[in-house]
């Protein structure tokens, strides 16, 4: 049996109504996860001895812009021992989600960055900052209204 | 800054004000601890890393990076272009290795798009991308052994990646921001001379690495300022997610040219030097091997190199050569299409990684199908190692910080986007 | 050559103490190398065994802004970025000089994006922009002889040292 087929199948035998959606384009395994049920799923995948995907290698998010959720968080994870990655969604209501930083420690730089860019706040997460805009920034750049050349004046100068 | 300082009644509000600029959170200081501010300008930090370190004495208590001193927007920027326009600002993310970046663009937005790629344009792309990984490395390691004080090769590092850029020169028409990759294929074919000074480059290389080794290995005073230095244990590396050769020198084998082999690295024979000491020193010893890995993956390329076509025939989504434009309608009105409106991809996402010589850069692109990508996130090696860099920091002495940083070879330009 | 020729035959020169300064001044510039981005490293290539930048006496490369009298400015300068380089550039003892090193810091380059200053002259005096993204190491040695040119041409009177006035000192 094929790997993604014993992910979608493990899944579906431990944690019941967990994968919402299944897709796979271009090769990439992707599942969309009921939130509720986020943290449950993650865990297992990782402390899973046939899976183990023991790497978080990416957390940001996507903005849909129209549709009434608007955001989806989405998630990219490896397993060193079968060399393969997953992709998680979320689809959110609200701005708020769980943080995953307590199961990958290393999802902490990437939530701090989703909530730079888009505003979207993760609980749970120990040191929830901005990390590249500065601190007095009150606007989310990726989101879609944000336009590409800023507001001006909502960074100041400093003088000539 | 001094220790009276904080001794002083009004402690909490100079501190305040020292911060003022700044987001950073760190604890008040205690009565024997100091706050060093290290950065955004400082020759060390490889760019505008800010460090905020805590001292006691000489040891340093506590770390906290502060990034986004160059973050330009580049998310933002996929966004409102095409597909096409968006390859010159790869160039920008990783400068110390522009080829790297522009392979690893144009094989997300293949895989998006599905085109398939000649074989010859794909042997090019892997020549160039060892090509840049031999010079990204240079730097590296150059600006390495300068942080703890030996310039020399530092030198003797840029007069190697001087030849390197020769060739893109020649290859790609500009010596540093390449742009040389276009979606199904790549600029121009590379001629035969090209190929013969390439040869000639790589055949006279191991001497150059050999003098470097023979200045470093040898010298006590390098050794002693990395050995034992910053250690990061396999289980720390996984945990904070480090890439390239800092997690190959923590000892985990990991290369995704080896486990998700891309372009055509599973017909050449290559090595994935790992080092379990995971310390300064053995950071270093993987990027000198991994130099001389991939000069052994250019002989066996330049072997190898097939004859054909360098572009795909795809003509909706792969610009067409420069002759038939001016030559040919059907030609002139594709490429007219494709500059002005994009190709346009199926609606879905893809995520391609590729192995930098940072480590793994990915890029996640969401499109729904129309000449712009819907959502671009750039994954960045450099990132996720400067992430690590408050674990290995702590309980070091102030001095190692600088050999510390210099082994994890941050980017800027991609860490902050 | 000139000046030796002159010397040995007649044991003096008449000049004006300001021309003697502009000339030692134009030929030891110190670069203070303000390097953000990517032109920093075809900065660091300018200084390298190739393209040699001590051929024009600036090969001292100075980190620390107070030994220095030359900023170049070498990478895209964003708002963040913008604060700390005025605190640089104000640490500088005057006479000093500004290169705007590449598209991004004269104009903002191919960013123009939110982050990112649409030219470094919103804030900093600058003396010379160089083309190029980034500028090739010869555009960056053709950037410094101008920057010499015009110290070539500057005179004392041009620069008051103005802490030295407010300290009490006369100017003489």
């Amino acid at each position: 049996m094929e790997l993604k087929e014993v992910i979608i199948e493990k899944l579906n035998g431990t944690i019941k109504d967990a994968v919402l959606e299944v897709s796979d384009f271009r090769g990439d395994l992707c599942l969309v996860i009921r939130p509720e049920k986020f943290l449950q799923t993650c865990r297992f995948l990782k402390d899973d001895d046939e899976l183990g995907f023991d790497m978080c290698e990416d957390v940001t998010a996507i903005d849909w812009a129209k549709r009434k959720n608007r955001f989806t968080t989405v998630y990219h994870v490896y397993s060193l021992k079968n060399k393969f990655r997953l992709r998680l969604k979320v689809n959110l209501e609200g701005e708020m989600a769980e943080s995953v930083t307590s199961i990958w420690a290393s999802a902490n730089w990437y939530e701090r960055e989703t909530f730079d860019m888009f505003g979207i706040k993760f609980t749970g997460h120990p040191d929830l900052r901005r990390v590249y805009m500065p601190e007095e920034f009150e606007y989310h750049p990726l989101i879609k209204e944000f336009p590409l050349l800023g507001i001006p004046g909502s960074i100041p100068l400093p003088k000539k | 800054m001094d220790n009276r300082i904080f001794k002083d009644e009004s402690n909490s509000q100079i501190l305040h004000a020292l911060m003022a600029d700044t987001d950073i959170s760190i604890d008040d200081a205690l009565e024997n601890e100091m706050i060093l501010n290290m950065g955004p300008q400082h020759p060390a930090t490889h760019g505008v890393l800010r460090l905020l370190l805590r001292l006691d004495g000489e040891t340093v208590m506590a770390c906290v990076p502060e990034l986004g001193y160059l973050h330009r927007g580049y998310e933002k920027l996929a966004e409102n272009m095409s597909y096409m326009e968006y390859v010159p600002h790869t160039d920008r993310l990783d400068y110390t290795s522009t080829m790297c970046n522009n392979v690893a663009y144009v094989l997300a937005v293949e895989k998006l798009a599905g085109i398939e790629v000649p074989k010859r344009a794909q042997y090019i792309r892997m020549l160039m991308a060892e090509l840049s990984r031999i010079a990204g490395h240079l730097i590296a390691i150059g600006t390495f052994a300068m942080d703890v004080g030996a310039l020399t090769v530092l030198l003797w590092a840029f007069r190697e990646r001087e030849k390197i850029q020769d060739f893109y020169d020649i290859v790609a028409g500009a010596r540093f921001t390449t742009s040389y990759t276009r979606i199904g294929g790549v600029a121009a074919d590379v001629t035969d001379e090209a190929l013969a000074m390439i040869k000639n480059f790589i055949d006279n290389f191991d001497p150059a690495v050999d003098e470097i080794e023979k200045i470093l290995n040898t010298n006590r005073i390098f050794i002693d300022r990395l050995e034992g230095i910053g250690i990061l244990s396999k289980e720390d590396a996984i945990r904070l997610g480090v890439t390239g050769p800092t997690l190959r020198g923590s000892g985990v084998e990991h290369d995704i040219r080896r486990s998700n082999p891309y372009l055509f690295y599973n017909e050449v024979d290559f090595k994935v030097p790992v080092y379990t000491e995971g310390d300064c020193l053995a950071r270093y010893f993987v990027r000198v091997e991994e130099v001389r890995e991939s000069a052994k993956i250019v002989r066996q390329i330049l072997e190898k190199m097939p004859k054909g076509e360098v572009r795909a025939n795809s003509p909706k989504k792969v610009l067409p050569y420069k002759t038939e434009i001016y030559t040919k309608m059907e030609e002139l009105i594709h490429d007219f299409m494709i500059v002005n409106f994009g190709m346009n991809p199926p609606a879905g996402e893809v995520y391609s990684a590729v192995e930098n010589p940072k480590g793994e850069l990915g890029f996640y692109i969401v499109s729904n199908g129309k000449g712009s990508p819907w959502r671009f996130k750039i994954r960045s090696p450099s990132f996720c190692n400067i992430q690590a860099l408050p674990t290995m920091i702590k309980g070091n002495m102030i001095s190692d910080v600088v050999a510390i940083i210099g082994s994890i070879d941050p980017v800027m330009g991609e860490a902050d986007k | 050559m000139g000046l030796e020729a002159k010397l040995t035959s007649d044991g003096f020169i008449t000049t004006t103490i300001d021309a003697v300064i502009a000339w030692a001044r134009k030929n030891s510039v110190w670069p203070m190398p303000m390097g953000i981005s990517c032109c920093a490293i075809e900065m660091m290539a300018s200084v390298d065994p190739k393209y040699d930048l001590s051929r024009f006496g600036s090969e001292v490369m100075r980190f620390s802004p107070r030994q220095s009298d030359l900023m170049i400015v070498a990478g895209t300068v964003t708002y963040k970025m913008a604060k700390v380089v005025k605190k640089i550039y104000d640490q500088m003892p005057d006479p000093k000089w500004v290169i705007a090193m590449g598209a991004c810091t004269s104009t903002g380059g191919m960013y123009r994006t939110y982050s990112v200053v649409q030219g470094i002259d919103q804030f900093l005096p600058v003396d010379v922009y160089t083309a190029g993204c980034p500028p090739r190491p010869e555009n960056l040695i053709n950037a410094l002889i101008e920057i010499q040119d015009i110290i070539s041409k500057t005179r004392g009177r041009d620069y008051q040292d103005k802490p030295l006035l407010e300290m009490g000192f006369s100017k003489q």
